[in-house]
Parts: structure tokens; C-alpha cells; sequence
């Protein structure tokens, strides 16, 4: 059969949208319960909030989808959300800045350019903003629940790998390279290519070569590790020590909550617009998500001095990855034998009773392949009279009664025993 | 081993079939006189040849349907910077048709760098026949806010009232035009050989390659052209330096409508005096009324963006404006009854198709997997197959000598034609007519802008229009 589907798109089929509403469900849950609120941007947005230095790097760029409007006669471009951070941080400018502090949640969907068509060119993320606080307990805590969303979808063996933006742009700067360059080698990093990025920092200045060696091969797991290395970076300039002191207090405040990580400069993949911590989550070597810390977003869209932090989970490898499967809701497919219409009321009617109820109640012709519900309720005419016949797919075992009640009485006590009719 | 060569017409054309005839190959039916699009190549009967607009050639060649082509490296480097996973291999430079890309400004901006374009406040208008390079320079550049206005020529025209800066094609070194500045050569380019890259991985090409490579190996690069410069700009004031709100900005038709407008206006009692300094800006009678002299495409864009009150276009130009723009504020207010062409729906003769119905349920049936439809006015022909269920169809944006693609390479085109002629001359045939179109005038919902002055204005232009209207 010809290929309908656009390449690089994908489908949720009917399995894959219980795993995705159940994982959704438990970040929605978990988000609300530790006081964020949700909120839904726009699937359009102008090109121009993601185009300025401090948004997206030109690699990133040239992979969104932008095209002009039915009204773009004015050349302004607008883009499918190839980003959610930075659509809640516009949404937070033009209407929640004066609150000062908010927390927002989102699932929305984002598009990006995939070359090979191998990959869904649209893809999920679940994320969370924390907007209008600096503290590095902000930061912690998005840490936190994110892992805590993890936990819940039975993710184990999930890592934490800390970076931090603020102290490579530092390093950067020391490095005597021009703005522009400097802005270069931080998209190289940002974009995953830290061994390209190093080897220009070190070229522009050799006396920090064994110091950025140091730095980014080296892996820690505790504060300790960064005290160290404040001490060798002390070496380049004082300059570093704001943002060292900043890693290490969110590395001591993880390490006294007994939150494990590892601490890799060279992990610090991730957006343009970061400027403080960075987090990275993986399952296995599967990266599953990241975040961090991007004060001068809000600035760039004149919000004024707001900082904020934030990260997403990608809701594709958390569908894949996640343990145990949706609470189900118990399921009767009703199959009626009596065309007339009384026998359709009397479906309806039944139907309509058992979703009152709670179950699942789907009308079926009896002859129609259906879903595999628990349980099959065949609905036929005896005299002018209904009779019912409910049946457990589970247990083979089948009942005939004369009325709805019995019906329920019989789902109750399955339900309640895990029993099947006798 | 059968293969299909791309050439180009235009500037390209008489350099190339002086390459390809040093090469040895005897090539019949390609010079500027040549009607056909297909020239012939006696001694090599296994090459098959067809001639495009060079712009088309990249795309031409990239989708496979040419193994080889021709064209300026900046037409090749329009595409790979919007497709960069396109199959198009850059070949070789050939050692001609030399051209720059430069990105200028007027003379008078305080703009002198491109740092100082991409750190500026407010958004960046760049006027170009090169909407992906400026985007992707705009991007690189990490400029803000920018919006690219893609114009079918005189890009240069636009700086500084309808644009800030313009991308602009120079050719051989010529000096820049001194009522502009230059601001950046972003490409130095030249004629390029490109090849589609499936070809190029598994076909074998060296027999025509290597009589290629021997004639450009002894063609020394040419020499730039040393041309005069133009003349300083007269001292005379120009439309440029004076600023007046309600002045009424008119646009006029370049090509072949400039002479019969001309006529129109003179007509009228509107006499155009050229200015020898600003060619594109002649001096009318009018108090309060400049004109500029661009392409009729790109009219209808402008008056929607209000950098023209008035415009002499094509309704043909309009109406593919207002498929694009259905909401746009551009509205026609005169039909001028000359330039009359229909636009009309072609198809080979060799099909089996007689209208637009005969385009809808037999497609399969005729071993058509997509109608290909081919055409200059691309959102016209959108809504011609929408509206007509052509479905599937895929649209190929073509920038001239549209009746080439057929059959080959396009199976319906959407085409304007004044008699019919040239499209039987291609062995083509009209199966519809989608409407009649004849120059018009148009103007912007809110051109006057709440100025008295500026409407009385207006309405004089248009009395005086309407009357040498009505003598035609």
C-alpha cells in the first residue's frame, strides 16, 4: 500500500495513546501536587523570539519549520514550537511577570526538522518552569521533581549529570577569545560538541589547557570534587568564582537531600539561552531529558530582571521506557441480538447504566471484532422479555439474568474479589 | 549511456555553448535565437539536452530529472541553503559568468557594516531574489528580527524607502551603483557545473566529463570587466532625499509592459522624464507623486506592505498575490484594458486530456502517480488543483521558459499567453482558461493613511488613469 503518513511523522495508535495519557497523568500529578500549574502555548510563534543571540544556536535554527502566514505579506516568518521553554517564558512576559514567581507545567508537542526521516520530526515534551526565582533551591527542586516523575513511572537506573553554562561561558570569556567566537564554541557545546569547542579554547589560550583537561574529563559525584577544582580554575581568574560557588551550593544541597549525580562539564548539551546549572537525565545511555538555569531569557524579552529555570522530559522515551501499563477500567462489550428498535433502546439504556457505574460499556454488533474487554454482556429478546447474558473472557464462565441490577451485582463482586461468575 | 544535460538560457547561454562546442560537441538549437528548448547534439545522440531559466536548474537537477547542469553557483547555493540534504553535488566552477552577491544600502544609511545591520534596533527589511541565502545569513548573523521581502529583480530598486537593504547579484566586479553601498559581498560565484548525486554515484559520466575538464583546463578565467564607473549622483535633488508624508508613491512595470505603460500615461497627460543617475526612479508630472520602476510580480506585495500607494500591475499578479494573501489590503481600482493575456491551463498534446475534468479520476488510470503542474504563478495553480480536486498533484515553481517542463519534466502547466502561439509552437495544447487578465491599477486599503492631501492626490492619479482608460 502507497505510503500515506508524511515522512518523519508518526502516529499514536490506540496502545500508544493509554501509555502516553498514563504518563502524562502521572506528570500532570506530580507537577500539581508540588504546586506548579499547567499551561498550553500556541503551536505558532514568530520566528523572531528564537532568533536573537541567547535563544537557539544556527544549528537548531536551520532545522525549525517557519513559513509565512496566510497574512505574512509583511515577510515576518512565523515557526511550528520547535521549543517549550521558550514559548512559556514569552507566555509568562505578557501575562504572569507582575506575579512575580510562577511555576507552570506543559505537554505539548514540538517540531524540529529530522534529516533522516527515521525519527518523528514532531516530538512530546513534558516540562516545568520555574520562573521568578534565582535561588539554587529552584533549581534543586525541578531536579527533584523530575526525578520524582521518573520514580513514579518505574524508570530505574536514572542518572543525573550536572553541568553548569554559566561557568563555561566564564571560562570562555577568560579565554580571550572575541564575543563572536566565544558565542561559537558555546553553541559547539550546547550542540554536543564539547571536543571541537575545547580544542579552540585551548588553542586561544594555552596556559588554561591542563585546567579545561582537567575540568571537563574529570568526572565527580560530590561538592568535594568542585572545591578541588575552584581551586585549580582560582589559577585563571577569580572571575570563575561566582559561578563555581553557585554549582557547588545546588551540588551540596543534592548530595544533603542524598540525591546522587555525576558531575560532567562535558554533558552540558542543551539550549543556547542557558546560563547557570545544567541537568541532564539519562536511563541506561538513553538520554530521556535535561534542563537548566536561563536568567537572561526574560531580559532578552524585555520581562525585566526575572530569572528562571526549567526542563523537559521526553515524552517518547518516557512512554517507551515506562514500567507497568494504565490503570484499566473494567470493560463490558454489549452485543445486542434484538434489532428492533426496543432492543436498541434496551442497549442503550444498559449501557448508559454500567458507564454510570464506572465500566467501560461498548455497544458492538455482535458479529463485529472489538477490543478485548473482560467481559461480554449479549442482549437478546425471550417473550417481549430482555434477557442478558454476561460472560467473563477471563474465566470462560458465563450467567444468564433477567435485569441490570444482577448485572452489577455480578461486576461488584468480580470486581471486589477478582472473582468470576459461577 | 543515455545522459540528460540541464543548460541554462539568459547570460549563461552563449559561454556555455561555446564550452560545450570546444568540447567537440556539435550542438544544434541552442543560441539566443533558438525557439526550441531542446537543442540536438548529432555526434552525441545519447545526450539528451533541455534548457531552463538557470534558477530552475538546481532543482531541476537535484529532483534527478537531469543527470548534469549548468548554472550559476548562486542559484545552486539558493537551494543547498535552504535543502542542504538536497541531491545536488557541486561539480565544478566553470571560468565564466562571474557574479557577487552583495548586500547593500543606500548611500545615505547610516548602516556602513553588517555587524552594525545585525546588532541595529527594529526589524531588518532585506529585499532579494535570494530569499534562502538572506535567511540564512540573517540566521547566521544572529539577527533578530528580520523580515526577507523576495522580489522576482530589481532588488536594488528597494533601499531605501520599501526596504533596508537589498541582496543583489553583481556581475563580473561591476561597481556598485553609487547611489548604493556596499555593505558585504556574502558569495563570489561564478558558473557552475552540478550534478544530481545519484547519477553522480552510479552512472558513468567521464567520456563527456573529460572533454569538459580539457576545455576548462585551457580556458584561463576571464578577466573581470573592467567597466567604467557610473557617474557621482547628480546634485539635482532625487526622490530619495526629500520626505514628504503625503507624497504618493507610484509603481510602474519594468520588462516588456514599461513601453506600452509609458504610452498609457503619456496618453493621460503623465509624462516620465528619466533621471540618467536613478534609471529605476523617472521624474513625473505630477506634484506629489514619485515613482520607482519594478517588477509587476512583486507590486502587489509592496502596496500590501504600503511602501506603494499605487501600482501599474497585471490582475494576472494580483490575483496570485491574493491566493497567497487572501486578507491583503491590496484592492484593484482601474482595469487599464491593455496587456491582455489569458492564464490557462496546458498540457501536451500527446495526452489523452481535453479539459480540467479529464485532470481528476483518470489520473491513475493514465499511469499518472502525481500530477506534476508547472507554473510561474504557483498560488494560482494551487488553487486551480484545489479547486478542482487534482488530487494528488505536486506543484513545480518554474521562473520562465515555462513550456520546456512539459512533457517530461511537468505533465500540466499554468501559463500566460496572449495568442496561443508559442504554446502550439511547443507542441502544447490549452485545456482551460482560468481568466482573463490585462494591466490594472491597485492600491492599499489604507494608502492614504488618514491624509487629506495624500487621498486628493490619489484620486487625481486615478481620474487621470481612468479617462485614458476609457479611450482604450
Amino acid at each position: 500500500m502507497e505510503a500515506l503518513r508524511c515522512k518523519g511523522s508518526r502516529d499514536l495508535l490506540p496502545d500508544d495513546m493509554a501509555r502516553f495519557r498514563h504518563v502524562e497523568q502521572v506528570f500532570r500529578s506530580s507537577c500539581l501536587s508540588w504546586g506548579y500549574d499547567e499551561l498550553r502555548t500556541s503551536t505558532l510563534e514568530y520566528l523572531h523570539l528564537f532568533t536573537s543571540t541567547g535563544t537557539l544556536t544556527p544549528g537548531m535554527l536551520s532545522k525549525v519549520y517557519s513559513f509565512l502566514d496566510w497574512n505574512g505579506w509583511s515577510g515576518e516568518r512565523v515557526v511550528l514550537r520547535p521549543d517549550g521553554t521558550i514559548p512559556a517564558a514569552r507566555l509568562y512576559v505578557e501575562n504572569l511577570v507582575q506575579s512575580g514567581m510562577a511555576k507552570l507545567f506543559y505537554v505539548e508537542n514540538m517540531f524540529r526538522f529530522e534529516e533522516t526521516g527515521q525519527e518523528s520530526r514532531e516530538r512530546w515534551q513534558c516540562g516545568a518552569e520555574l520562573l521568578g526565582s534565582a535561588e539554587p533551591s529552584a533549581d534543586v527542586e525541578l531536579v527533584l521533581l523530575a526525578l520524582e516523575v521518573m520514580a513514579r513511572l518505574g524508570l530505574t537506573d536514572v542518572r543525573l549529570q550536572l553541568s553548569h553554562a554559566g561557568l563555561i561561558r566564564a571560562l570562555l570569556r577568560e579565554s580571550g577569545l572575541v564575543p563572536a567566537e566565544q558565542s561559537r564554541l558555546f553553541d559547539l557545546i550546547m550542540d554536543g560538541q564539547t571536543g571541537d569547542a575545547l580544542a579552540g579554547m585551548m588553542a586561544a589560550k594555552p596556559l588554561m589547557k591542563e585546567s579545561l583537561a582537567t575540568l571537563f574529563d574529570l568526572r565527580g559525584t560530590t561538592p568535594g570534587f568542585l572545591r578541588n577544582q575552584r581551586l585549580a580554575l582560582a589559577q585563571i581568574s577569580p572571575r570563575l568564582e561566582p559561578s563555581m560557588d553557585n554549582f557547588i551550593t545546588i551540588a551540596q544541597l543534592l548530595t544533603d537531600l542524598g540525591c546522587g549525580y555525576q558531575i560532567n562539564l562535558s554533558s552540558g548539551k542543551g539550549f543556547e539561552y542557558y546560563t547557570g546549572i545544567l541537568f541532564q537525565f539519562q536511563v541506561g545511555e538513553q538520554r530521556v531529558g535535561g534542563g537548566g538555569r536561563y536568567d537572561d531569557l526574560i531580559p532578552l524579552m524585555s520581562g525585566g530582571d526575572a530569572c528562571a529555570s526549567g526542563f523537559a522530559l521526553d515524552m517518547d522515551q518516557l512512554v517507551r521506557l515506562a514500567a507497568g501499563s494504565p490503570t484499566v477500567t473494567p470493560g463490558v462489550l454489549i452485543h445486542s441480538l434484538d434489532q428492533t428498535v426496543q432492543g436498541q433502546k434496551l442497549s442503550f439504556e444498559t449501557a448508559a447504566l454500567l458507564r454510570q457505574r464506572g465500566y467501560i460499556a461498548d455497544c458492538r454488533p455482535a458479529d463485529a471484532e472489538g477490543p478485548a474487554h473482560r467481559w461480554i454482556l449479549t442482549i437478546r429478546s425471550q417473550g417481549g422479555k430482555p434477557r442478558f447474558l454476561l460472560s467473563d473472557r477471563t474465566s470462560g464462565k458465563t450467567a444468564e439474568l433477567d435485569s441490570a441490577a444482577e448485572i452489577l451485582g455480578i461486576l461488584q463482586i468480580a470486581n471486589a474479589t477478582k472473582a468470576s461468575p459461577s | 549511456m543515455q545522459l540528460k544535460l540541464a543548460l541554462p538560457k539568459g547570460r549563461l547561454q552563449q559561454p556555455t555553448g561555446a564550452l560545450l562546442r570546444e568540447s567537440g560537441l556539435e550542438i544544434d538549437g541552442y543560441d539566443e535565437q533558438s525557439r526550441s528548448y531542446r537543442p540536438a547534439c548529432p555526434n552525441w545522440p545519447d545526450l539528451t539536452m533541455k534548457v531552463f531559466n538557470e534558477r530552475d536548474i538546481p532543482i531541476q537537477v537535484a529532483v534527478g530529472n537531469y543527470d548534469l547542469g549548468v548554472c550559476g553557483q548562486d542559484w545552486a547555493e539558493e537551494l543547498l541553503s535552504r535543502y542542504p540534504r538536497s541531491a545536488l553535488v557541486k561539480v565544478k566552477p566553470l571560468p565564466y559568468g562571474g557574479r557577487d552577491l552583495c548586500l547593500v544600502a543606500d548611500a545615505s544609511s547610516p548602516m556602513a557594516t553588517l555587524g552594525e545591520l545585525a546588532t541595529g534596533p527594529g526589524r531588518v527589511r532585506i529585499a532579494t531574489e535570494y530569499p534562502n541565502l538572506a535567511e540564512s545569513l540573517c540566521l547566521n548573523r544572529r539577527m533578530r528580527r528580520f523580515s526577507i521581502i523576495p522580489v522576482w529583480g530589481a532588488a536594488e530598486a528597494y533601499p531605501p524607502e520599501s526596504a533596508d537593504v537589498a541582496l543583489i547579484p553583481r556581475e563580473d566586479d561591476a561597481p556598485v551603483d553609487p547611489s548604493l553601498s556596499s555593505l558585504a559581498t556574502v558569495l563570489r560565484s561564478s558558473a557552475f557545473l552540478v550534478a544530481h548525486r545519484a547519477s553522480w554515484e552510479s552512472r558513468d559520466m567521464a567520456p563527456l566529463l573529460e572533454r569538459l575538464y580539457a576545455t576548462i583546463g585551457r580556458t584561463q578565467p576571464a578577466a573581470p570587466q573592467v567597466r567604467a564607473a557610473p557617474a557621482a549622483r547628480a546634485t539635482d535633488p532625487s526622490s530619495r532625499a526629500q520626505r514628504d508624508p503625503a507624497a504618493v508613491w507610484l509603481a510602474l512595470p519594468d520588462g516588456h509592459q514599461q513601453t506600452p505603460v509609458a504610452e498609457f500615461l503619456e496618453q493621460a497627460g503623465i509624462r516620465l522624464t528619466p533621471r540618467p543617475q536613478e534609471a529605476r526612479r523617472p521624474s513625473i508630472n505630477l506634484d506629489g507623486v514619485r515613482t520607482k520602476i519594478v517588477r509587476p510580480q512583486d507590486m502587489p506585495l509592496q502596496v500590501a506592505n504600503g511602501n506603494f500607494d499605487l501600482a501599474i500591475t497585471g490582475e494576472d499578479w494580483v490575483a496570485e498575490h491574493l491566493c497567497r494573501f487572501p486578507s491583503s489590503p491590496v484592492k484593484k481600482v482601474l482595469r487599464l484594458g491593455l496587456g491582455k493575456v489569458k492564464i490557462v491551463a496546458v498540457v501536451s498534446k500527446r495526452l489523452p486530456f481535453e479539459n480540467t475534468q479529464d485532470l481528476r479520476s483518470p489520473l491513475r488510470r493514465h499511469g499518472f502517480a502525481i500530477l506534476r503542474i508547472a507554473s510561474e504563478y504557483v498560488n494560482i495553480a494551487d488553487r486551480f488543483a484545489r479547486d478542482n480536486h487534482l488530487t494528488p498533484y505536486r506543484l513545480l515553481p518554474t521562473w520562465g521558459a515555462s513550456e520546456a517542463f512539459l512533457p517530461e519534466d511537468a505533465d500540466v502547466l499554468i501559463e500566460n499567453t496572449q495568442t496561443g502561439r508559442t504554446i502550439a509552437q511547443h507542441n502544447l495544447k490549452i485545456i482551460d482558461t482560468l481568466f482573463e487578465s490585462s494591466a490594472c491599477l491597485v492600491t492599499g486599503e489604507s494608502a492614504t493613511n488618514g491624509s487629506e492631501l495624500k487621498r486628493k492626490r490619489i484620486d487625481e492619479v486615478i481620474d487621470l488613469l481612468r479617462r485614458s482608460a476609457h479611450q482604450n
